[in-house]
């Protein structure tokens, strides 16, 4: 048995433990709610990217002259995987759920004889992925927002241009965008989104709907609708991306919070079952000492 | 009082400006349109420059816009603006002081990754100045 001032340590430190998971859950629920906010404010913009996407893409088609951004570089040999996790640790299975999906497609493709490239976004994601493929990581990768707070559009904008870049020298066909979605603050669940070649179609909901779909057959463009999909494609790259960053945010948040929480009751557990151990041996220590001086009376 | 109809402004952050609105002022890549109720559907392209919106109240509010579309239903107008500054928050000469710390960055900076950074802000804001100007 561990002796008493062993266990009275050992109560301290997980005390100690406590108040930081403590802490670290109270500041990831305001952080939590700032980072729901931001993905909730931006969600018009992608929502309205979204139909005006759709609209158009259904009016340009698939046919040769569509942008390469919209129909794909007709082949599907090199794929790029962009996956975006957080910059720290400790939010339970975040990373590693993300990581997963990916790491489980990776193989996918693998198999099937395709070209994989990587490019994470956020360290611990590139931290688990390189273990197994460091090889196939892109230049530049990890791109790493740890400096900066809060993911504005300019962060998204960057690795925008960088996928647009790679995308224009020909160096991969398809683009999958891995994320964590953000449903509720206990359940986030690792998407896999295509990003190149956009995808198009469901997006639109019930044609009638809103009544909008007969009047966008009307509309007139300005410059030409080839020159504003031109324009709206790499915008549509970006704002998806912001999106999964934003998303990705909410998620993180909400993991830290619900593993931190349940670290500070496994916490609460341990000093009870610690406190308790260290009573019980402390009355049977004393109970001991009270046998030997009894015992060494009855002796005289 | 003139017709009303639904004005959006939005930006990737957030939604600027939802409102009826009397009229609204547009700069499109080709050349600046009016918006009033009942326009003929129309999606354009903008470029960096002013947006005017006449509130219900027919007063003029100002907002710097840059990089997206508009499009324009008989009912509704929607703009898409990647970036969208109030200008009555603007200052003329916070904006000038800016623009000179930028410029010593440029000069400053001690690689290239830096410079680049700084210049492309500067390049912004020298724009945003351009455009106030008229």
């Amino acid at each position: 048995m561990a002796s008493l001032k062993e266990l009275r340590n050992r109560i301290a430190s997980v005390k100690a433990t406590q108040k930081i998971t403590k802490a670290m859950q109270m500041v990831a629920a305001a952080k939590l709610r700032r980072a729901q906010e931001a993905a909730e404010a931006g969600r018009p913009y992608a929502n309205r990217m979204d139909r005006v996407m759709a609209s158009l893409g259904a009016k340009v088609g698939m046919d040769e002259g569509a942008p390469r951004l919209l129909a794909g570089t007709g082949k599907s040999d090199v794929h790029l995987l962009l996956v975006a996790t957080a910059e720290r640790g400790l939010c339970g299975g975040f990373n590693s759920n993300i990581a997963k999906l990916a790491t489980k497609d990776i193989s996918k493709l693998l198999a099937k004889g395709k070209q994989v490239k990587i490019l994470c976004v956020g360290r611990k994601g590139y931290d688990v992925l390189k273990r197994d493929h460091a090889s196939r990581m892109v230049e530049g990768s990890p791109i790493d927002f740890k400096s900066i707070k809060r993911i504005g559009f300019t962060q998204a904008e960057q690795v925008g241009r960088k996928i647009l870049s790679m995308f224009d020298e020909g160096e991969f066909d398809v683009c999958t965008l891995y994320y964590s979605e953000f449903k509720t603050v206990v359940e986030q669940i690792p998407t896999a989104q295509p990003l190149i070649p956009v995808k198009i179609g469901d997006e639109t909901g019930e044609p009638g709907a809103n009544g909008a779909i007969g009047a966008e057959a009307a509309y007139e463009y300005e410059p030409g609708e080839a020159e504003i999909l031109d324009d709206l494609l790499p915008r549509n790259v970006m704002t998806q991306i912001f999106r999964a960053l934003q998303e990705n945010a909410a998620s993180e948040q909400g993991a830290r919070m619900s593993s931190m929480d349940n670290a500070t009751r496994n916490a609460g557990d341990m000093i009870d079952r610690l406190t308790l151990e260290y009573n019980r041996s402390r009355q049977a220590q004393i109970t001991s000492e009270l046998i030997e001086i009894i015992s060494g009376a009855e002796a005289v | 009082m003139a017709d009303l109809f639904r004005f959006e402004l939005v930006s990737p952050e957030r939604l600027v400006l939802a409102a009826d609105v009397q009229g609204v002022q547009v700069p499109g890549s080709e050349g600046d349109f009016g918006i009033l109720v009942g326009h003929a559907p129309v999606m354009t392209s903008i470029r960096p420059g002013i947006l005017e919106v006449t509130t219900r109240s027919g007063k003029l509010k100002k907002f710097y816009i840059r990089g997206g579309f508009a499009e324009a239903n008989p009912d509704k107008l929607v703009v898409l603006a990647q970036q969208s500054i109030d200008v009555e928050e603007l200052n003329k000469s916070d904006l000038l002081q800016e623009i000179r710390d930028l410029e010593e960055d440029v000069t400053d900076a001690s690689n290239d990754e830096q410079r680049t950074k700084a210049q492309f802000a500067l390049d912004r804001l020298k724009e945003l100045e351009s455009v106030l100007a008229l």
